[in-house]
């Protein structure tokens, strides 16, 4: 025990005096998701909280063809711009979100009672024009819609006759549901922390170690190989395990400051998520740290090893990407796959659902069972002959 | 004292050790001597057990290095061909590390680097980052982290490679010192003149075979050249790989 708290506070010691990767476990780690999700959230809001209150400028053309649709669309809030020569092309430049044009048949067919046709040009592929076309198609559907019951009214028929069937919404999410679906994506940067965190020790014990040709000496010291490996795992573990405090710590602290509650959402950050959350992401810390310790014992070289470990990085990005493209039912067994049950776990936490603690402690357990897997992997790779060599 | 018996090690079909034995006794110092790529550091690294060898033996102090390799690690000051150190650590830092692994206390540790300090010149540069060190610097410290248990046995693998003149002079020494203090010293290079002028018996190695193992004296005899040089270039067969 004493040789691996001695390699332990060695290999804190050395990386703690690395300014890069201090910079890394400590800030570029835990602040980078609650920083994204600050930026995104605010962004987010502040577009939609734009688009339903101000003003929207549309060019019209042939606006003098239909004098009174452009009143009730003035009254609604849509700003008359001047007429622009070339539409179509305009919106393929993007100059223009969208255009309304009125041709000069208008008023003829409006005051024959037949169809009156308008076209709105646009492009249904720019998402940031989506908004505001559909707020024009509304409010015209919704003048199109007050002149037929007028008509109606007028030959003496109910408007009722024109509507057989009214659909009722009944939106079962509750309003912390809808956040966790925005934040799905959390648990996955709690994952990349870790990584990030782990990662310069990783790599600078074993592959940085026998490049600088100091595994050889170090192996001549009579203790045993399992035990430097312990030690080295120790403090990748503890790099990592830092940069995940921290994250959570960050995260719990920024979620305050995400104006949420104007979506409709709320989210279940306090106390209990940050220690469930822990108790789930523990094991796999070590995991991870394990992992990348392995992947880097194959590298022959820093750099390759930064390959390897930038590889695997992506790892942790398919479950994620899979449960948001494919909806998915929570099942039991899901909690016993490393990566997946974590997943899974903090993403019920943040939703406010209840996650019973046995379903944690199979995450728990299963999440380590992994973690000694891979730990014995890597010790035999680390008992080898060509580990140390480096000429 | 250290015992190699019939070692043997092949890389694939490349046989880098095939049956070398040689004996290095407590209070002398004997150099292994061969050609670059002859099986010099491969031997050292059975000895100091980083590999296995295919088959043969390896005792130090009596004790089987396969039986028992920490034993026998406790036992050697091993000076690698490798002889990186930690950059961000002080070169006192880079060698409590190791007294640490070896097993000593704090107070011993510090004494010892004490003494081997001032045996190394050592106390300029023993609170400095090994970080831009000179290369004698860097063996200065190598040596002092692999001495720092006090082992009656020890290797160095080419002590002397990289070294200036005054430093060369000075590694010289501290090997004679090291030798007075009745230890085993077993050293391995490539220059003649060194493994000449310091050790009291020459293991010649080529091609993976020991192809001499006398004293300086005995060596010139069995050639029948005063000159060394012509000595080592005889009993090898060639003189490629040698350096005067």
């Amino acid at each position: 025990m004493k040789t691996i708290i001695t390699v332990f506070l060695k290999e804190v010691r050395e990386n703690i005096r690395d300014r890069r990767t201090v910079i890394n476990t400590l800030l570029t780690g835990p602040l980078m998701a609650p920083l994204i999700f600050v930026l995104l959230i605010n962004g987010i809001v502040s577009r939609e909280l734009d688009k339903a209150e101000k003003p929207l400028p549309v060019p019209v053309i042939g606006a003098e063809n239909a004098p009174n649709l452009i009143d009730a669309l003035k009254q609604r809030g849509v700003i008359i711009k001047d007429p622009i020569a070339e539409p179509e092309q305009a919106v393929r430049d993007q100059d223009a979100d969208l255009v309304l044009r009125i041709p000069p048949s208008y008023g003829e067919a409006w005051n024959k009672g037949e169809p009156a046709q308008i076209e709105l040009i646009f492009d249904e592929s720019q998402r940031d024009a989506k908004g505001s076309v559909e707020r024009l198609r509304g409010i015209i559907d919704e003048y199109a819609q007050r002149t037929s019951t007028l008509r109606l009214v007028a030959r003496g028929i109910s408007p009722i006759i024109a509507r057989p069937l009214v659909v009722a919404d009944r939106d079962q999410s509750t309003a912390q549901a809808r956040g966790g679906m925005m934040f799905s994506m959390l648990p996955y940067f709690f994952i990349l922390g870790a990584f990030i965190g782990g990662m310069a020790l990783a790599i600078d014990t074993t592959a940085g170690e026998r490049e600088r040709q100091s595994l050889e000496p170090l192996f001549a010291n009579p203790v045993a190989r399992t035990k430097i490996l312990l030690g080295k795992l120790g403090a990748t573990g503890a790099f990592a395990l830092t940069t995940l405090l921290l994250s959570i710590v960050a995260f719990s602290f920024a979620g305050q400051f995400m104006p949420t509650e104007k979506l409709g959402m709320t989210l279940s950050i306090g106390t209990h998520f940050a220690v469930l959350t822990l108790i789930a992401m523990l094991p796999l810390v070590f995991l991870i740290a394990t992992l990348q310790t392995l992947a880097a014992a194959f590298a022959k070289s820093f750099r390759e090893a930064q390959t390897y470990l930038s590889l695997l990085m992506f790892v942790p990005a398919l479950p994620t990407m899979m449960m948001s493209i494919f909806p998915f039912k929570v099942e039991t067994w899901m909690y016993a796959v490393p990566l997946v049950g974590q997943q899974v776990t903090i993403t019920r936490l943040m939703r406010g659902e209840v996650v019973t603690s046995a379903e944690i402690a199979l995450c728990f357990a299963c999440t380590s069972l992994a973690a000694v897997i891979v730990y014995f992997i890597t010790a035999h790779i680390y008992k080898g002959e060509r580990l140390a060599i480096s000429t | 004292m250290i015992e190699l018996k019939n070692l043997n090690k092949a890389f694939g079909a490349v046989k880098a050790v095939d049956g070398v034995s040689f004996t290095a006794r407590d209070g002398e110092i004997t150099g292994l001597l061969g050609p670059n790529g002859a099986g010099k550091t491969t031997t050292l690294r059975m000895l100091y057990t980083l590999m296995k060898p295919d088959s043969g033996q390896v005792l130090v102090d009596g004790i089987d290095a396969a039986l028992d390799p920490i034993a026998v690690r406790k036992r050697l000051g091993v000076l690698p061909d490798a002889r990186g150190l930690y950059k961000r650590l002080t070169s006192r830092e880079n060698i409590e590390y190791f007294g640490r692994l070896q097993g000593m206390d704090e107070a011993t540790i510090a004494k010892r680097i004490d003494g081997l300090s001032k045996a190394l010149d050592m106390a300029e540069i023993i609170d400095r980052r090994t970080d831009g060190f000179s290369q004698g610097q860097r063996v200065k410290t190598a040596i002092a982290r692999a001495l720092i248990h006090d082992p009656g046995n020890c290797i160095l693998d080419e002590p002397t490679n990289g070294l200036d003149v005054m430093a060369t002079r000075a590694m010289r020494d501290f090997l004679r010192h090291l030798k007075a203090e009745g230890r085993c010293v077993l050293f391995s290079s490539h220059i003649m003149q060194e493994v000449g002028a310091l050790c009291d018996r020459i293991v010649v190695i080529a091609h993976g075979h020991v192809v001499a193992d006398a004293s300086p004296d005995q060596l010139r005899e069995q050639a029948g050249t005063s000159n060394l040089e012509d000595a080592f270039v005889q009993v090898i067969g060639s003189a490629e790989g040698l350096a005067a």
